[in-house]
């Protein structure tokens, strides 16, 4: 700043301003000597220096800035009525306002400032205002950058209860989102707890809560800055979790502001309990019941009409869906450690069968009902037995079809909706569908004329008595085929597909519902009884004529230009038939096929907890499982896979 | 569409910051001399009202609970400009129905982001 010239248009225009400001400041003074009451006056002289202090800050005239603090403060102290105006203080503020004129053409023209002038005029005003005002108070201090540990990674949980006027004051929360989401992996949940009924609702309220876990490199200063402008002091509360310490990173040690701001950081929270699972089933059982008994509830407060009933109700209903929820989710583990045993497996069969195979997993961490990742461990094994032993070549054999002589296994989780995709994919020689077909001819599974598509011939591997290694090794084929496999995932309401293309590999597909204890389904009524059906599985339900169903082509009707066959409900079960004059049919998707179910009403939607059905009625054909009703009566759970299939049955032994 | 911002303060040269500032950024800026004067200009719509504290006329405290006063601007949010000698102004700005607060002296880049965490 010592060229004249170098000064931008911007400091220009501040020393001009600031000229006119101190004229005007000479001006008040002279007028207040005469009127030492006048608050007008004390008033604008407090504006003068003020403004002259902020801008100058900003405009890089910092020995202004400071000097002229210390006399806006003494004005501050006169205009609260704390200092009264003396002859002594206006003489000593028209010799301070002289000086800040002289500091700021000393810093224009970079001439040498004159402390000792500045110094003995604010030693005298200490004399009249009897307090210090030590300069050491740096008032132009620029903001700092906060403190934050680099390089380490903390999880922090955050609780974050807005004043319930925040939105009169102007503000927007959905930035302050964006912006502690800009800090780190961020997840928010809004907390509704205290929304009021709507009569009783000020829109322009604030009745949310949010609780949100953050994983940020950042510090609990970082996170508390984004809310400055929200935080009442206790609105908001941040507990660390967990820290991780960045890999590679200098070995810093725990940095003292971090231990400071995070006095409430609690040690991390993440251990585990381990409960029997037979609690856990328990408790399903209870949550089921409990689902139940809420819907009664609903049933009821609708029915009775009573407004504060049915607020009971809703919110019964939302804390019990939480509640079922969450007992569900304590149930579901991730599919990782059932992986990690497989790779054992693999190493182990590899070694005896003299192959290279590296195994691959994929979405170890898609959780799946526990129950049901003990039941899928023994089906996988046989699986990756199978792809091991006859997918995959010896080193050789690979060298010669110009593949890398070390076999690629990949098992890979992952979630669709409402279902888990497990897949087994190998590298291998694959299968060969005319080989497949010669087999199941050979075994008397197909006609030889049978047209199959390819898929259907692949299907045929998971027929009984199919069996393709051509000799028996110790590893697969010791009877146990792919049938037991097939059996085992349908047992699960899962589907198992394969697809191959020969010296490519082979993919082996299992779809499973994510848990066994509850499902959607479709309840349906047949003469007084009433059945769910697995909501997955239907695929539109008709309403005909019932002379319409039972008319020339009887067991038969045409949907969409294809002849589905049907299943009378009531004769299947041997309940008395009704005589109405429609009757509803469920087009369903079964492992035979598409298939016709003949109902006398369908009711609609239905949530189902899965009850088991007790050992007296577990052989029957066709059912699988119970529920109960809200008004306390049961159901039955269909499975229509089983029906399809005893269905055919029966028609085939009475054809005959 | 630019954002619109009222930017209030008696001093020529603060105005002239702020607004060289903020219309570098690509904000729409209103300029007004002092709390009258921006509840005049206040008829056009605004999407964020910038304000000294001290100023004649009507000061920005006065201006901020005219502003929350208003139906138009109800929701309007509204910083302050305050210096770190008024510490108590600050919780009067709040109580007044202030959005936020910036203190004096700052750079342009803290002006910025301080309007970014208000505007979004």
């Amino acid at each position: 700043m010592s060229d004249p010239n170098g000064i931008s248009e911007r400091q220009f225009s501040f020393c001009e301003e600031a000229r006119d400001l101190l004229s005007d400041l000479e001006a008040a003074l002279l007028q207040l000597e005469n009127d030492p009451e006048d608050q007008e006056t004390i008033g604008s002289v407090f504006r003068a220096m003020h403004t002259i202090k902020g801008s100058g800050a900003m405009f890089g005239f910092d020995a202004v800035a400071n000097f002229t603090h210390n006399i806006e403060s003494v004005y501050e102290l006169v205009r609260s009525g704390g200092l009264l105006v003396s002859p002594a203080l206006i003489s000593l503020t028209l010799r301070a306002r002289d000086h800040i004129l002289h500091l700021l053409e000393a810093t224009v023209s970079g001439a040498a400032l004159d402390q000792a002038t500045g110094n003995g005029i604010l030693r005298d005003l200490e004399k009249v205002v009897g307090v210090s005002h030590p300069e050491a108070a740096s008032p132009v201090a620029r903001g700092s950058a906060s403190p934050a540990i680099s390089g380490a990674e903390n999880v922090y949980s955050i609780r974050f209860v807005p004043p319930s006027d925040v939105f009169l004051r102007g503000t927007n929360l959905l930035p302050l989102f964006a912006e502690l989401g800009s800090l780190g992996d961020l997840t928010v949940t809004a907390d509704t707890a205290a929304l009021p009924s709507l009569g009783a609702l000020e829109p322009d309220r604030c009745y949310l809560a949010f609780t949100m876990q953050l994983r940020s490199t950042g510090s609990v200063n970082d996170i508390r800055d984004v809310f400055l402008f929200v935080d009442e002091g206790d609105s908001l509360t941040i507990t660390m979790l967990a820290g991780v310490t960045a890999q590679g990173g200098p070995a810093s040690p725990a940095a003292p502001t971090g231990a400071a701001t995070a006095t409430a950081a609690a040690k991390p929270v993440t251990s585990s309990l381990r409960v029997s699972a037979n609690k856990l089933d328990e408790l399903i059982n209870i949550v089921g019941e409990l689902v139940t008994m809420q819907a009664r509830l609903s049933r009821f407060a609708v029915d009775s009409g009573e407004i504060e009933i049915s607020y009971i109700a809703e919110e019964t209903e939302r804390l019990t869906n939480l509640l079922r929820d969450n007992t569900m989710s304590i149930r579901m583990i991730p599919i990782e450690a059932t992986f990690a045993r497989y790779r054992r497996l693999v190493r182990d069969l590899a070694a005896e069968l003299g192959k290279e195979i590296e195994l691959i997993t994929e979405g170890g961490e898609t959780e799946l009902d526990k129950s049901l990742i003990d039941q899928i461990a023994d089906p996988l094994v046989h699986i990756i037995r199978n792809s091991v032993d006859h997918g995959i070549e010896s080193p050789a054999d690979r060298r010669r079809a110009g593949k890398p002589s070390c076999g690629r296994l990949v098992l890979s989780a992952a979630h669709t909706g409402s279902q888990v995709l497990i897949r087994i994919t190998d590298d291998g020689r694959g299968i060969d569908p005319g080989r497949v077909r010669a087999k199941a001819i050979e075994k008397g599974l197909i006609d030889p004329h049978a047209e199959l598509t390819e898929a259907e011939v692949f299907a045929l591997i998971f027929r009984t008595g199919f069996s393709t290694a051509a000799t028996v090794s110790s590893v697969s084929g010791r009877g146990v085929g792919m049938d037991v496999v097939k059996r085992n995932v349908e047992a699960m309401r899962g589907t198992i597909e394969l697809a191959s293309t020969p010296g490519r590999g082979t993919v082996i597909t299992l779809q499973l519902p994510l848990t066994l204890a509850i499902i959607d389904g479709l309840l349906v009524r047949v003469s007084s009884q009433h059945f769910v059906f697995p909501v997955a599985q239907v695929l539109e339900c008709m309403e005909m004529n019932v002379a319409d169903v039972h008319g020339r082509r009887r067991g038969f009707i045409e949907v969409r230009d294809k002849l589905v066959p049907l299943i009378f409900l009531h004769e299947f079960f041997q309940l008395s038939a009704e005589s109405v004059t429609r009757s509803h049919i469920l087009v369903a998707h079964t492992s035979l096929g598409h298939f016709g179910f003949v109902v006398d009403e369908v009711i609609g939607d239905h949530k189902t907890v899965i009850k088991q059905l007790g050992p007296l009625y577990r052989k029957v054909e066709g059912l699988a499982g119970s529920t109960i009703l809200s008004d306390g009566g049961i159901a039955l759970i269909l499975d229509s896979d089983r029906l399809a299939q005893s269905a055919t049955n029966e028609a085939v032994a009475s054809a005959a | 569409m630019p954002k619109t911002i009222l930017a209030v303060d008696d001093s020529v040269s603060i105005r002239q910051l702020v607004g060289h500032t903020l219309r570098t950024a690509g904000f729409n800026v209103i300029e007004a001399s002092d709390g009258q004067d921006a509840l005049d200009k206040l008829k056009t719509p605004v999407d964020l009202v910038l304000t000294d504290l001290n100023m004649p006329r009507v000061d920005g405290l006065a201006l901020t609970k005219a502003i929350r006063a208003s139906a138009a601007h109800r929701y309007t949010p509204v910083l302050l400009l305050t210096t770190e000698s008024e510490p108590g102004r600050k919780l009067e700005g709040k109580n007044a129905g202030a959005t936020g607060w910036l203190v004096k002296p700052f750079q342009p880049e803290q002006l910025l982001a301080t309007i970014r965490k208000v505007l979004g």
